[in-house]
């Protein structure tokens, strides 16, 4: 049977997510025919090229609208309608930028959605993680009609940039609909520390650092071991960092080769976030927090003197 | 301004989930059952709106079996108008739920539809995008912070680059996201209150429509397991294994 891909690239305007790599590898994965990847940009000229860099990819389809500035599911879906009947899978990454727009692109189509794809027994058949993560399924799609689905970025390595795609423009004739419109995009980041995203190593926070101040100790160890930061609901919601740095069911889902949890208890919820990762670290001054469960080492004792001490020997 | 709130029955966010023995699913004998925690949130926003003055009446829904009542009564007591239960048995895929939705709608014409994000059983994060799409309406997802004004909405969005702002034109879909707001407790009162209200049983025949099921599951699986870590003693303990195993 053949197979040909369409993955939905994720950028900023400017530069390709990485998750769009990670799709990549995923799609490998079917032995597919052909992968595709759509930019849809105001300008895509400078992520069309990275895209076509990325080894598998068969060819790089460039959308340029002034609408696709901002990244808006409602207009970016009929767009990507008027490309789907040349494929028989459409992927796009389980970022908030694919959750947002995937399933609306499979509603217009008529079909469902497998989310959060981990792994792939062949075409259509995949596994993907239910109840926090504490199942896995595997799921049999049929293959009479086109798979929409969506891909957990932690579970697949980026692709290789050692491809050379070819790069071809695409206009699109549709009425887009005018009842959404982009304000703002609030950003903490920008900031030179590694993204939690990308990080091989992240440093993480929780409640237990009790205040924003406090919660410097997590930038200072991050930084002299060159890593991310990222932090707890309960972290995020006492007002410590952004909602962007927040790790878990709902935050990022990331699986770094180092995870330091630091003041974290271990709730599922936050789990399923990182219990991909290469080597757990657990700090925690109670001995029965079920991060411990979990942890490649782990440690009991304040963070407050831990943290200091932690970074006084590796400075050594 | 009517809106419409889709709650679904999940097992509570507290229960560690396990798989039945033979492997036919998980266990759900004797499970504590909770509306979505996502709903809540979402009910809780229309209650707010309502309070200011800006909506006038709140019709909780919910799709599934017959025990459901006990969520949509839940939803009565903290402060919905009304409820209906589309009743079946059977186990929805998303699209089949927002087709179903997308029926409601039609019959009661709403200017919102507040929803969850996401189940936590299936974890799909689908059911809001597709909706809309049916309904060729604006969809604001992952919302944090909500204003309306003027038949229009504008939506704090958390994504992973952080907060994005988008203004929509009702009517509209809305998903939250957990730091919408806290859903108050319901008291004693209420509870007998809401027994009063009403609750309408729909029959999921009656929507003029059939289900279809395109996803069949093959196997499930609990996840593999960490291997047992080590207890370090100390601090430089701890900075000796991660510079031998050249982590840092
Ligand atoms: C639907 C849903 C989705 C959710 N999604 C997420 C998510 O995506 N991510 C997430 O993280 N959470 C999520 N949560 C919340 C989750 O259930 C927990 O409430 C949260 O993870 C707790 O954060 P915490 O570990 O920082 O705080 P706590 O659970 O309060 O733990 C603090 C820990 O710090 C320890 N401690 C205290 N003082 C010290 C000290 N001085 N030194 C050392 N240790 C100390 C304590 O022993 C404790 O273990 C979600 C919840 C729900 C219901
Ligand atoms: N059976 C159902 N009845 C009513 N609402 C539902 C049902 N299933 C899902 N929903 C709504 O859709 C949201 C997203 O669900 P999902 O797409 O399955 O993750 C939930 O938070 C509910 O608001």
């Amino acid at each position: 049977m053949m197979s040909n891909i369409l993955i939905i690239a994720e950028h900023n305007g400017k530069e390709l997510n990485s998750s769009t790599a990670k799709c990549v590898t995923c799609a490998k994965k079917i032995h597919p025919d052909s992968i595709d990847v759509v930019v849809l940009a105001a300008d895509s000229h400078q992520i069309a090229t990275e895209a076509a860099a990325l080894e598998g990819v068969s060819k790089v389809i460039r959308v340029d609208h002034p609408v696709n500035e901002y990244p808006l599911a409602a207009t970016l879906a009929p767009q990507i309608i008027e490309l789907a009947n040349k494929y028989t899978h459409i992927l796009g990454p389980s970022t908030t930028f694919g959750r947002d727009l995937m399933p609306r692109v499979a509603a217009l189509l008529g079909v469902g959605q497998l989310s959060d794809i981990m792994g792939v027994e062949n075409a259509y058949r995949f596994k993907r993680p239910i109840y926090a993560g504490n199942v896995i399924v595997t799921v049999e799609a049929p293959s009479d009609r086109i798979l929409i689905a969506t891909i957990r970025s932690a579970s697949f390595a980026a692709s290789e940039q050692t491809g050379n795609a070819i790069i071809e423009k695409y206009s699109i004739n549709v009425d887009l609909p005018k009842h959404t419109s982009f304000l703002d995009l609030r950003s903490d980041s920008g900031s030179s520390r590694p993204d939690l995203q990308t990080a091989t190593k992240v440093v993480s926070g929780g409640r237990a650092l009790g205040s924003k101040d406090n919660f410097d100790l997590i930038y200072e160890l991050a930084d002299v071991i060159g890593g991310a930061v990222g932090a707890s609901r309960a972290a995020v919601d006492s007002g410590y960092v952004g909602n962007d740095l927040q790790v878990g069911q709902t935050g990022k889902i990331i699986a770094p080769d180092l995870y330091i949890a630091l003041g974290i208890s271990g709730a599922i919820q936050h789990l399923t976030g990182m219990k991909d990762s290469g080597t757990i670290v657990a700090i925690n001054k109670d001995e029965d927090a079920p991060i411990f469960e979990i942890a490649d080492f782990g440690l009991v004792e304040d963070l407050f003197t831990a943290i200091p001490d932690l970074i006084a020997a590796l400075e050594k | 301004m009517k809106i419409l709130i889709p709650l679904k029955r999940v097992i509570d966010y507290n229960v560690r989930v396990r798989i039945n023995p033979d492997g036919s699913g998980v266990v759900r004998d004797g499970v504590k059952m909770s509306i979505n925690p996502f709903d809540e949130i979402a009910l809780e926003e229309a209650l707010r709106i309502k309070e200011r003055g800006e909506a006038t009446e709140i019709i909780v829904i919910t799709i599934g079996t017959q025990e459901n009542q006990q969520q949509l009564r839940t939803g009565l007591a903290m402060g919905a108008d009304r409820a209906i239960l589309i009743e079946t048995s059977e186990e929805l895929e998303p699209l089949t739920i927002a087709r179903a939705l997308k029926v409601l709608i039609d019959r009661e014409d709403p200017q919102l539809v507040i929803m969850g994000k996401q189940a936590i059983d299936s974890d799909n994060n689908q059911t809001g995008q597709m909706l809309a799409g049916l309904w060729n309406r604006p969809q604001a997802t992952f919302v944090s912070e909500l204003t309306l004004s003027e038949g229009t909405a504008t939506a704090v969005r958390e994504v992973d680059a952080g907060l994005e702002v988008i203004k929509v034109k009702l009517p509209a879909v809305i998903t939250s996201d957990l730091r919408l707001n806290e859903p108050r407790y319901v008291k004693l009162p209420e509870i007998m209150k809401a027994k009063k209200k009403p609750l309408d049983t729909i029959p999921f025949s009656e929507l003029g429509m059939t289900p279809e099921t395109q996803f069949s599951i093959v196997s499930i699986e609990t996840p593999p397991k960490r291997p047992k870590g080590i207890m370090v003693e100390n601090v430089s303990e701890l900075a000796k294994a991660l510079q031998d195993r050249g982590l840092i």
